[in-house]
């Protein structure tokens, strides 16, 4: 097969599996791009998947596509158009067309082309044959028999055959782009650990879809994505926003010496982290399945009471619900950990798609004066270090913390390199010695203002806390106006001094010059990427990208004036901006703002760039 | 039930859990009685001043905390429940106590109450129904009787009203009492059962309030009719009432029914009187007690149910020690760098 043996070197490619929300495309995708980190790209992915479990088969609403991203070199999304299209059905086709490369490879399961579910997809004719795909690379690849005759004899039921057809795709993919088959073949044995007929089967299948691609002409290149050089030198695993959320809080728990509790109730897309704290219980961890959104926040104040670090976790109608209580969090100067997995809204909205839409909510939306420290991760794996710096601002400011993420990171998955429990910050606890004599509940550290912190079981030290406004100091309750303003007053006073622990907000790209890029979480990937190809293009542009909300971070008017326009990018309807307008009046904000239940594409933004910059 | 005396335990007295400041319910209040009887067995609980922990949530009663000098937490409306779950979930070894009212724990906070009992949190959860909401000033609450004319229901409640035993045994609970404010004594030995009892114990207390809805409960207390309409229930013991135990609860087996009976007239005997068996898993009877109602048959008073039953933290306890001898990591560290692991 000597013609076979050109290889061409990419430095990154986007690949989308796309199928019926039953053919397994989740899980096909994420082998790949586990199976790619392992072997040293750096990788982004994306799934988009719709939120009922199965919708009717072979439609537009049952699309289900998992969108993969590998680098040579650092990539910081899950890209914005794909390179390859593997559509496992016509509605996959159809969906998906809008979303890859002019010239892209199309690999088809063309078995289920037929007539009928051309119908069920809406083609009003043949698309091999209407010239819609002209100037594309499709690859006819007939899947489902293929997979049926390697595992003829076997003595499996035909459902079961079915469905492994999703690891003949995979392998068609590993020959492609030169990937071994050894990490998937790994995971058949660990998943079907008791079951070695499946084992065999699905090794099988993604052979034969490997050695199917092998010797079809169509294919007579295959691509090499190298290993990234430009990462730091360490141990990596590639690791889901929302696991890596919860392992955060893990990690903060043992470095604070507190033991983590969980109080959470299934919402769509956080119940991950809720799923991925409940199977921890080895280290101690109480994750309890609460009876709704409020009694999930309310067992977490109950167990910060009793000196656990406590967390809640949700996505914004459950962050809606919990408003009250997060007003008694910050009344009784608890620590608590808020996560909101922020989805499209209002409402149900759009549960399984991404927004940024619960930034007013989590700042504001409470009644009373009731400050909290809002901050948001802003990838995947990031989640994993700003979930331990929200448990340890809320531990060392004694007042709530609402750590916003968002649906993009939470199912997204990128390379985490692993931290040591000794690399990671130490975290502080204001509880008092436990032979104290004597207890004032509000009595406060002079420079953060956090109150001391006693919980039961420490002897001589019994208070009342609750939602009534408590006398400073000494906590008994109070109706005394000038209390009440002095105590209004300390809490957001206290919330502000958390400003010393803000590290200052970074510019990527010039440092001034004519266009300053805004943002906030989970849009940073596609905000640096189409600032840094702007940046080589000699364009004046830079990126100043917020983790940290309420307080802004110092440094923001020394930056914000460096820059002739600032422009706020965001997946809402501008409220970061109306936010700096009310932080910091003196600058003019222009906005680009995209709520679509997608994340941005860097080409979008790049263009709106430009287009600002010739103004 | 017997108390775990620790005999490490300091001498306690019901000073200890009398904290300075006033009381600020209106005079005549049922709920003064409560706390009276609660400070008078802390001490005998076997439980440090320290390792309790009164939780409540809004509404008169909802003050108490303020009232116990424990370790107390003064919530939210109807969330008691959920905040108890959490304090208990985290430190097993506190006594907790809930003391809630028929609006927050029977209205807004029915969801977390109802699961709280499914669950059987290792906690006492105290109701002082007064069948009116008190601290909003007289409306309608969800134990209030039908018909009741109050500021919300001006042409009398179209409303069934709950009873908080029956809610409790449909919510699989273990341990139900009801007790009288106008009876310290039995207050008491219902208080100390509860908390000697594993799990989620719900004690209803018929209390007074002397503003929204004086007497509401006086077809039950009456001097003049309070024999009759009173029956007092002790574990094994033939269930008799009346000024001197002539009449007694008698099965009728044909109708599936309980029925009062005189001891001595119509045939019957002592032997045909039903025995009290809070023990019994099956709740059949014990609702058909909680269900009895004046003027037809005297209301049941005292502990009708209590069945033990591995409790939420027990179980839970469990599930870590198991969680933690099979584990395959030898720390959270370790398994950061376990499984999927490569260099770059």
């Amino acid at each position: 097969m000597a013609q076979k043996t050109r290889v061409i070197e990419l430095d990154q490619v986007v690949i989308k599996f796309a199928g019926d929300s039953g053919d397994g495309m989740q899980l096909t995708g994420t082998q790949f791009s586990e199976t790619s980190a392992i072997l040293g790209n750096d990788v982004s992915t994306f799934p988009d998947y719709p939120s009922e479990i199965r919708a009717p088969q072979g439609t537009i609403a049952g699309v289900s596509g998992f969108t993969v991203h590998i680098g040579h070199k650092e990539i910081f999304t899950s890209g914005d158009l794909a390179d390859v299209l593997v559509a496992m059905n016509p509605a996959a086709l159809k969906v998906n067309l809008k979303w890859i490369k002019r010239g892209s490879t199309i690999i088809v399961d063309f078995d289920n082309f037929t007539q009928r579910n051309y119908e069920k997809a809406g083609f009003k004719s043949d698309p091999f044959s209407d010239n819609s795909l002209v100037g594309y690379n499709v690859i006819k690849a007939p899947i489902t028999s293929l997979t049926q005759k390697a595992l003829e004899g076997m003595g499996l039921d035909n459902k079961t055959v079915i469905r492994s057809k999703n690891m003949f795709a995979l392998g068609m993919l590993y020959w492609l782009f030169n990937k071994e088959t050894n990490p998937s073949e790994n995971y058949f044995k660990k998943k079907f650990k008791n079951k070695s007929i499946l084992i065999d089967a699905n090794t099988k299948v993604l052979k034969a879809g490997y050695n199917f691609a092998w010797n079809l002409q169509e294919l007579n290149v295959s691509y090499k994505v190298l290993p990234v050089k430009t990462m730091p030198k360490g141990k990596y695993r590639n690791i889901t926003g929302n696991v890596a959320t919860a392992w955060g809080l893990i990690a903060a728990a043992e470095k604070c010496g507190l033991p983590l509790f969980l109080g959470s109730y299934p919402i769509t897309p956080a119940s991950e982290i809720l799923h991925e704290l409940s199977a921890r219980q080895e280290f101690g961890v109480k994750a309890f399945q609460a009876e709704d959104e409020i009694a999930g926040i309310c067992s977490a104040i109950g167990a910060s009471f009793a000196g656990s670090l406590a967390v809640t976790t949700t996505s914004g109608p459950g962050l809606s619900l919990k408003s009250e209580a997060i007003g008694l969090a910050v009344m009784t100067e608890l620590p608590l950990v808020i996560v909101n997995v922020q989805r499209g809204g209002p409402s149900t909205g759009l549960p399984t798609k991404t927004e940024q839409s619960d930034l007013m909510q989590a700042l504001y939306g409470r009644n009373g004066e009731a400050p909290c420290i809002v901050m948001a991760a802003s990838s995947s794996s990031d989640c994993f270090y700003y979930a331990f710096m929200a448990a340890k601002m809320s531990l060392e400011h004694m007042t709530p913390v609402i750590l916003l993420t968002d649906g993009y990171l939470a199912n997204g998955s990128e390379p985490l390199k692993i931290p040591k429990m000794s690399e990671l910050p130490e975290i502080k606890t204001w509880l008092v010695s436990t032979d104290a004599k004597e207890y004032k509940p509000y009595l406060r550290d002079e420079d953060t203002l956090a109150r001391n912190w006693a919980v039961p079981g420490m002897a001589n030290l019994r208070h009342r806390v609750g939602g009534l406004e408590k006398q400073d100091i000494i906590g008994s309750v109070s109706h005394d106006p000038q209390n009440h303003q002095r105590m209004t007053d300390l809490r957001q006073e206290k919330v502000l001094r958390a400003i010393k622990d803000v590290p200052d907000v970074e510019v990527h790209g010039c440092q001034e010059g004519e266009l300053l890029v805004v943002g906030w979480g989970g849009t940073y990937g596609a905000l640096l990427t189409a600032i840094n190809e702007l940046c080589e293009e000699g364009k004046s542009i830079g990126l100043a990208h917020f983790n940290y909300i309420y307080p802004l971070p110092a440094n923001v008017e020394n930056v914000f004036s460096k820059f002739k326009k600032i422009i706020v990018c965001e997946l809402n309807m501008g409220q970061f901006a109306n936010f700096l307008r009310m932080q910091h009046q003196k600058f003019d904000y222009f906005q680009y703002n995209k709520v679509q239940g997608l994340p941005f594409m860097v080409f979008e933004l790049k263009e709106k760039f430009i287009q600002m910059l010739k103004k | 039930m017997e108390n775990i005396q620790n005999t490490d335990m300091p001498v306690l007295t019901k000073q200890d859990f009398v904290p300075d400041g006033e009381v600020k319910w209106c005079p005549g209040c049922g709920d003064y009685v409560v706390l009276s009887a609660v400070h008078g067995i802390l001490p005998e609980i076997g439980k440090k001043k320290e390792d309790i922990v009164f939780v409540s949530g809004i509404g008169c009663s909802s003050r108490f905390p303020y009232y116990v000098h424990t370790y107390g937490f003064h919530g939210i409306h109807g969330r008691a429940s959920a905040i108890a779950s959490g304090v208990k979930i985290a430190n097993p070894d506190l006594s907790v106590w809930q003391i809630t009212g028929d609006g927050d724990c029977m209205a807004i906070g029915g969801n977390h109450f109802i699961h709280t009992v499914r669950r059987n949190i290792d906690m006492n959860i105290v109701i002082l129904n007064n069948k009116i909401y008190g601290l909003t000033k007289g409306q309608a609450s969800p134990t209030t009787p039908l018909g009741s004319q109050t500021k919300s229901s001006p042409e009398g409640t179209i409303e069934q009203p709950f009873r908080p035993g029956l809610l409790t045994v449909g919510a699989r609970g273990h341990f139900f009492a009801r007790v009288l404010d106008t009876n310290p004594k039995m207050i008491r030995e219902a208080l100390i059962a509860a908390e000697n009892h594993k799990g989620t114990s719900v004690v209803e207390v018929l209390q007074n309030c002397v503003i929204f809805n004086n007497q509401v409960h006086a077809i039950v207390t009456n001097k003049e009719t309070r024999d009759e309409h009173q029956i007092h229930l002790t574990h094994g013991e033939p269930m008799l009432f009346g000024a001197n135990k002539e009449k007694g609860i008698y099965l009728n087996r044909k109708k599936m029914k309980l029925e009062q009976v005189v001891v001595g007239e119509n045939g019957i005997t002592i032997n045909d009187i039903m025995v009290h068996d809070e023990k019994d898993l099956d709740y059949t009877v014990q609702l058909m007690i909680m269900r009895m109602h004046p003027p037809e048959m005297p209301l049941a008073l005292g502990v009708i149910r209590n069945v033990d039953k591995a409790s939420y933290n027990e179980l839970l306890h469990n599930q870590m020690l198991n969680a933690r001898k099979n584990s395959k990591y030898k720390s959270f560290e370790d398994m950061l760098f376990s499984g999927d692991v490569y260099n770059l």
